[in-house]
């Protein structure tokens, strides 16, 4: 068995006296796609980004790509290089244009050849649909076009997992099926995700497995057509009683 | 225009727009005659205590003498020389001052963000103490209780060999400028025109090359010639000490670099807490995203943070220049002779001339005023997010 | 559940003050300026001082001359008021502070109209009471002095700036040409000349504008240069609060069938104040500092005060002293104020950046 992407062992972490995720166990494997759901404050979010290392874990291992993620600054860098991330805010780069945007990793870090890198992010743009933009900036896009923008970003670097925080939480119901389609299409192109979402159309059609969390454990862990049938625990069941109810 | 649906006509007391202009019409009267009420009270109570109107005093002999002067002046001068050397130390005052302090203010606004607990501490107190201590009462800290107090210059504080500090002031080694000099003035700004031309057509032509090494040739290029061809055009005249005081060298008087310190210091405090709150303002996201890239953190506040933090920072930054230029005219309370203190002051109570004094002085300020928020206003155009 | 070990003072010292080779010798540097500066403050300030005494003579020990302080305190509190009205000056600050009160108290709603009118009435009040004339004796403004006649510039200053602050602001956003005009040009007038000019102007330029034979007493003159220059700086700030209420604000007042002065006073003003509480206190607080350079006019606030006593014959050579004294004066009532307005933004604090850090 090749090795897993990633690998949570017996994680624990506080927030002050709060405990946020309580012995956290999951391994990703590679190409597999798993959406991550729960109600509000069950720490999903903090698991993912627990992942690259923009929240640090008190206890337990972490180890991505057969790196362990610990304080050496070095691992953390190695491991941001090959996790990529999309956030709920978009947070583009607003001074930048959204070609800038898509560029300024890859010759930063990765020293890409200023024409390479272009190339590259015009490529991905037209991957998001959205290559007439390249110029523009993201003050002038509308929420979709933006979410859209932060994912070819993301990918420009090219990592070997993609990590989605509540990608379409923020945006009005018209723009969601865009971003949407955008990930169905990056699922299928074989691309390890992690993604945190309340979308269940979304989970049900892509997710190879379903992570539901509460009050920071991970409460039920099961591939996708198991979970939406017959969830095993009385709380996954009240969950999607009440997602499904409308 | 479509005629109104009625035909009648409201009386004129309640329609808006000629309501609107009467309001106007009454309130330009008032300011007018009440200017012009005030200003014939002037004239009459001028003329009363026979002082002369106009600006026939402008070549008038000046009569007094002036210790701190960037051109020549002596008590043959006219008032009009006494002006402009007054405005000369308000600018060199205001623009030394703006120097230092926008050093000291970045260095201790960053400092308050230090991960380092004990050097946020410092900043913290730094910052908290200055801003709340009048600017006045500091001016005369450094004036009365620092520098005065000093020893005579026989027995100056001696610094690094070169300066020394004694309570007739801070004396330093003086440039002299040997005849190469204007050489190699020209020869740097030649080359800095030569860069900002070369900057706009490197820009078009090949975007993607790295600039700033063409640059620094070509600022540097020309003048390392002039080197090459006539040595170094420089000559330091030491200062030593005779008899009683220092001969030589270049003496920046106590109260120059008491007020020099006191506004150096009173603005820093203020600039660290833009800074400060400007590099706050970039959204915690930005720098998530930045790092979930892979931007290790110096790079992050090159180039994501910091130019942010750039949009937000200035305005409120040339604010604190502008105080700082106002604030160069508390020199008046220790006799440093800056634009206030001899042109509202000394000249003012020879002539009696007040109307025409100070309002020339309000005028000096206020276009230093009008003309800082120009330049910011053209900054702001430039740098705005574009957005929908 | 156990804490992790994180939470020991080990593990912070760590973490904060030597958690790589940069940062050991950014702590050692602060250390060294601890060193540097506490103990000889201490030294000077308390261990070796004088506080006990009644003449220069008694400050022998090299430290710290309190012994100055504790003499000139009456003057430095109330300049030269006479010794037995002075009650008169405590009653009207103490006034003061008592209106002052429902500021940090909000819980006092019930009596808001009742003491709009208290506030109305203070100044008269405080008028007579410092001043004299209908049954108390005249105290000639010459004779106010130190923090008395810093609070009375500072409070006046400040009592006036905020209307005119407001009228100017509105006047401004304007729609009617000249009023904007004449608005915009006197704020940008008043905020581009430093004080001492407008200090200077009131107290020379003044008295030639008066009609021969009225001569205004020179404190009011500097009072007048104060307000001008405050209002034109609190016009600045009232106008960034105004430009901060949406749009539909004002038009749902309008089609409430509000007149212009109703919208103003019941759904502009309310919000656009709120919104620039932390402005309007930082012009307070700059004002309150700034009132120290009527010392350059002959007024003897506190600083100027206590620059009289440092040199005056009998009592060379305090200079730490007493600017030390004034400084602290200065900095507890302005730090004072920059809390409370900390706490008031907190308390009226409501953006997006809260929320999204709980998700």
């Amino acid at each position: 068995m090749t090795e897993p992407a990633a690998v949570f062992e017996h994680v624990d972490k506080w927030f002050g006296q709060l405990h946020v995720l309580q012995d956290i166990n999951l391994s990703v494997g590679r190409g597999e796609r798993i959406v991550i759901c729960g109600p509000f404050g069950s720490g999903k979010s903090t698991l993912i980004r627990c992942l690259n290392g923009l929240e640090p874990h008190q206890r337990g291992r972490i180890v991505v790509n057969g790196i362990e993620l610990t304080d050496d600054r070095r691992a953390v860098d190695r491991i941001r290089r090959q996790v990529g991330m999309v956030f709920q805010q978009f947070n583009l780069f607003p001074h930048l244009t959204v070609l800038e945007n898509c560029t300024l990793a890859p010759m930063a870090v990765r020293k890409l050849p200023r024409a390479e890198a272009e190339q590259l992010a015009m490529d991905y743009l037209a991957r998001v649909r959205i290559p007439d933009k390249a110029h523009s900036y993201p003050g002038q896009l509308s929420g979709g076009q933006q979410q859209r923008v932060a994912i070819a970003r993301a990918l420009c670097m090219q990592p070997e997992i993609m990590l989605f925080d509540e990608p379409t939480s923020a945006l009005d119901p018209e723009m969601i099926k865009e971003v949407l389609d955008v990930m169905v299409e990056l699922a299928g192109s074989g691309m390890t995700m992690l993604c945190v979402t309340h979308e269940m159309g979304f989970a049900r059609e892509v997710a190879d497995r379903i992570v539901f969390m509460d009050g920071g454990r991970i409460v039920e862990d099961t591939a996708t057509a198991a979970f939406f049938e017959a969830p095993q625990t009385e709380r996954a069941r009240q969950f999607l009683g009440q997602i499904l109810a409308h | 225009m479509p005629r109104p649906l009625t035909n009648h006509r409201p009386p004129f007391w309640r329609r808006p727009q000629l309501r609107a202009w009467l309001l106007q019409a009454l309130l330009l009267a008032a300011v007018l005659g009440g200017i012009a009420y005030l200003f014939d009270n002037a004239l009459a109570n001028l003329a009363r205590q026979g002082i002369a109107s106009g600006f026939g005093f402008w070549n008038e002999r000046a009569g007094f003498g002036i210790d701190v002067s960037l051109i020549a002046y002596d008590a043959s001068s006219s008032y009009g020389r006494a002006f402009l050397v007054g405005l000369l130390n308000t600018l060199l005052l205001s623009a030394l001052g703006i120097v230092f302090a926008t050093l000291l203010g970045f260095v201790i606004g960053v400092a308050r963000l230090s991960s380092n607990w004990l050097i946020r501490q410092w900043a913290a107190v730094y910052i908290e103490i200055i801003r709340n201590v009048p600017l006045l009462l500091q001016i005369f800290f450094w004036y009365f209780a620092v520098l005065r107090p000093l020893p005579q210059p026989r027995e100056a504080i001696e610094l690094f060999g070169l300066a020394f500090l004694s309570n007739r002031g801070l004396v330093v080694p003086r440039p002299l400028l040997e005849p190469g000099f204007g050489w190699l003035l020209a020869a740097l700004a030649a080359g800095l025109i030569g860069c900002l031309l070369l900057r706009g057509l490197l820009r078009r032509r090949a975007p993607g090359l790295r600039r700033w090494p063409w640059m620094l040739a070509l600022l540097l290029g020309p003048a390392a010639l002039v080197l090459l061809i006539t040595g170094l055009p420089l000559g330091w005249e030491l200062p030593e000490f005779q008899r009683f005081n220092f001969r030589g060298g270049l003496t920046l008087t106590p109260e120059f670099v008491a007020l020099l310190v006191a506004l150096a210091t009173y603005t820093a405090a203020f600039i660290a807490e833009i800074v400060r709150a400007g590099i706050q303002s970039v959204g915690r996201g930005q720098r998530e995203a930045a790092y979930s890239l892979g931007l290790p953190p110096a790079l992050t506040l090159r180039k994501v943070i910091l130019p942010q933090a750039m949009r937000v920072i200035v305005p409120p930054l040339t604010n604190q220049y502008l105080n700082l230029t106002k604030n160069s005219s508390l020199a008046a309370a220790i006799a440093y002779p800056d634009l206030v203190s001899v042109f509202a002051g000394t000249v003012l109570n020879q002539t009696g001339q007040a109307v025409e004094v100070i309002g020339v002085t309000m005028a000096v300020y206020l276009t230093i005023s009008l003309a800082i928020a120009a330049a910011m206003n053209l900054y702001n155009r430039r740098v705005a997010l574009v957005e929908r | 559940m156990a804490m992790p070990r994180q939470s020991t003072p080990l593990a912070w010292l760590r973490a904060n003050l030597f958690s790589s080779p940069l940062n050991t010798l950014l702590t050692l540097l602060g250390l060294w300026l601890l060193w540097l500066v506490v103990p000889p403050l201490l030294q000077w300030a308390w261990l070796a001082a004088d506080f006990v005494g009644t003449s220069r003579a008694d400050c022998r020990s090299g430290g710290a001359c309190w012994v100055f302080v504790r003499e000139h305190l009456p003057q430095f509190l109330y300049g030269f008021y006479p010794a037995g009205e002075r009650w008169r000056v405590n009653l009207g600050i103490g006034l003061l502070l008592v209106l002052a009160l429902p500021l940090l108290v909000p819980r006092l709603r019930q009596f808001r109209r009742g003491w709009v009118l208290a506030l109305l009435a203070y100044p008269f009040v405080a008028g007579w009471l410092f001043y004299g004339g209908l049954g108390l004796p005249v105290v000639p403004t010459a004779r106010w002095g130190g923090l008395f006649l810093t609070l009375v510039i500072a409070g006046s200053g400040m009592a006036a700036a905020l209307p005119l602050g407001i009228l100017l602001a509105l006047g401004r956003r304007s729609e009617l040409p000249v009023v904007r005009a004449v608005c915009t040009v006197f704020i940008e007038l008043w905020r581009g000349v430093p004080l001492i000019t407008v200090l200077f102007m009131a107290s020379v330029m003044l008295p030639l504008f008066m009609p021969a034979g009225v001569s205004l007493d020179k404190l009011l003159r500097a009072l007048i240069g104060v307000a001008m220059f405050a209002g034109a700086y609190m016009a600045e700030v009232i106008r960034g609060g105004l430009q901060g209420v949406p749009a539909g604000q004002v038009e749902a007042a309008r089609a409430l069938g509000l007149s212009y002065w109703q919208q103003m006073r019941l759904v502009v003003l309310p919000q656009a104040l709120t919104m620039v509480i932390p402005g309007i206190v930082n012009v307070f607080i700059a004002l309150f500092k700034d009132t120290s350079l009527v010392l350059i006019i002959g007024l003897f606030d506190l600083l100027g005060i206590v620059q009289a006593a440092v040199t005056s014959p009998d009592w060379l050579g305090f200079t730490r002293e007493g600017y030390l004294f004034a400084a602290a004066v200065f900095w507890v009532i302005c730090y004072g104020m920059s809390r409370i307005s900390r706490r008031l933004e907190r308390r009226l604090d409501t953006t997006a950046d809260r929320q999204q850090e709980m998700a």
